[in-house]
């Protein structure tokens, strides 16, 4: 097995292996090679949350490898109708399939998850708490584009609170490299959780993007306030917009998980330092090395 | 000197840190229909000021004893029965609290209702953080304890 629920279950031996894996996966996708690696594997998606790139990269990922694919992208249509509890639903897909792919609005979901089923979870997203696999791929995507990923000046904008690929980038940068100075950028509101707050690090109200190598920008995400007039102050507080992108870097990179609402004005698309639309397509060899590994043994 | 009657059966919580006896009471589920016997800011050669909790007929979870050292980490835990001391111990700080703490986290998946799965928390020192297994979130010293 290998439940892959976070970013700390990842020791920096597997770390270094996801990203040559993955990258052996890239070499093959850009030279159109097929692949039947996980022939007569199944697995599942089970998405009780909306989701594009997340489960649409899982599947084309698993279809690359030769696998199949089943499952459900809203819980509207399984008998969660009928209030079955996500265990039983867990433990129910599982006599179905070789592996799951789950994302839930719950944090410890995808937790309780891998204690119930008898294959191999990999967490798709829990609430606010983690989505590794997203985290995967954005360093999969900053190796790719810097070639490093100790040594860097990230900043980070946006929903830093709920923002769990910030938070599950943070662990990863914290626990696996170095030399890495973050520089949150939030409102008050949605500053970063001490938590995070690790190594060297500034916080600050303003879009100070000068000196960074990475720049992630992230959504307000409207899901995660209780109260709708918060989010009205507070969703168009940053915006990257071509005048802004003139004062960073030649050589920086502008990153974001995705969906996007107004934050990156779309001028800035043309930009080639604007790399998010590359990085969703790194979502696919990423995942296909992550799928390999959690089946790699069976559970 | 202040006499305080001894109990027959039951739990004396003794070197609780002065002005903390009620806290810890309150973390062993109150009194109850038991007896129980506050003292409080009792002088104490070893601390100055001391608490001590008499509770009689009442036998408290080993789990939940030791979160007492969350609240009071001096305090001792004596067992009484028919009269007689038959236990002594330190409360020592757990490195993990399973089943007697609520997450407050309302989005855990450890308060959707009916799903088969007990709560756990790592338990962090200095400074004291309680961090819940399941959604990841981190609680400061004794925030659990007195929710």
């Amino acid at each position: 097995m290998k439940d892959i629920i976070s970013i700390s279950d990842f020791s920096k031996k597997e770390f270094t292996d996801v990203l040559a894996e993955a990258d052996k996966m890239h070499s093959a996708l850009q030279k159109g090679k097929a692949l039947d690696t996980l022939k007569g594997k199944i697995m599942a998606v089970m998405f009780f949350e909306a989701s594009t790139r997340t489960r649409l990269s899982f599947e084309s990922a698993m279809n690359r490898l030769g696998g199949s694919v089943l499952g459900f992208a809203e819980p509207a249509s399984t008998s969660m109708a009928k209030a079955e509890t996500i265990a039983d639903t867990v433990n129910t897909v599982a006599q179905y399939s070789d592996v799951i792919v789950m994302r839930s609005p719950f944090p410890g979901a995808a937790q309780l998850a891998s204690e119930v089923s008898s294959v191999p979870i990999i967490n798709g997203g829990d609430g606010s708490r983690e989505h590794p696999t997203q985290t995967m791929l954005d360093l999969f995507t900053i190796k790719k584009e810097k070639g490093r990923l100790d040594n860097l000046k990230v900043a980070m904008i946006g929903d830093l609170k709920y923002g769990r690929t910030v938070h599950s980038l943070c662990k990863a940068f914290n626990n696996y490299f170095k030399g890495i100075e973050f520089t949150f950028i939030a409102p008050e509101a949605l500053a970063i959780p001490n938590e995070f707050k690790k190594g060297k690090y500034h916080e600050t109200g303003k879009l100070e993007l000068e000196d960074a190598d990475v720049v992630y920008m992230t959504r307000i995400q409207k899901e995660r306030f209780a109260d709708p007039t918060e989010y009205e102050k507070l969703k168009s507080v940053y915006k990257i917009t071509p005048k802004i992108l003139e004062t960073m870097k030649k050589d920086a990179i502008v990153m974001h998980p995705l969906p996007r609402v107004n934050e990156i004005d779309w001028r800035c698309d043309s930009d080639s330092r604007c790399i998010y639309f590359k990085q969703a397509y790194y979502g696919v060899p990423t995942r296909m090395a992550l799928i390999q590994l959690a089946l790699r043994g069976g559970k | 000197m202040m006499m305080v009657k001894h109990i027959e059966n039951g739990t004396v919580i003794d070197h609780i840190d002065g002005g903390k006896a009620l806290e810890v009471l309150k973390l062993m589920g109150g009194p109850n229909s038991s007896t129980v016997v506050i003292a409080v800011n009792v002088p104490s050669t070893k601390h100055k000021k001391k608490d001590i909790l008499k509770m009689e007929g009442v036998y408290v979870d080993e789990r939940k004893l030791d979160l007492i050292s969350l609240i009071a980490p001096s305090a001792t835990v004596n067992i009484i029965k028919n009269g007689k001391l038959v236990e002594k111990r330190p409360v020592k700080l757990p490195t993990e609290v399973s089943g007697v703490l609520t997450c407050l986290n309302p989005k855990c998946i450890t308060n959707k209702d009916r799903e088969p799965v007990t709560t756990k928390f790592t338990v962090e020192k200095e400074p004291l953080r309680l961090i819940c297994v399941y959604c990841n979130k981190e609680f400061e010293g004794t925030s659990l304890l007195t929710a």
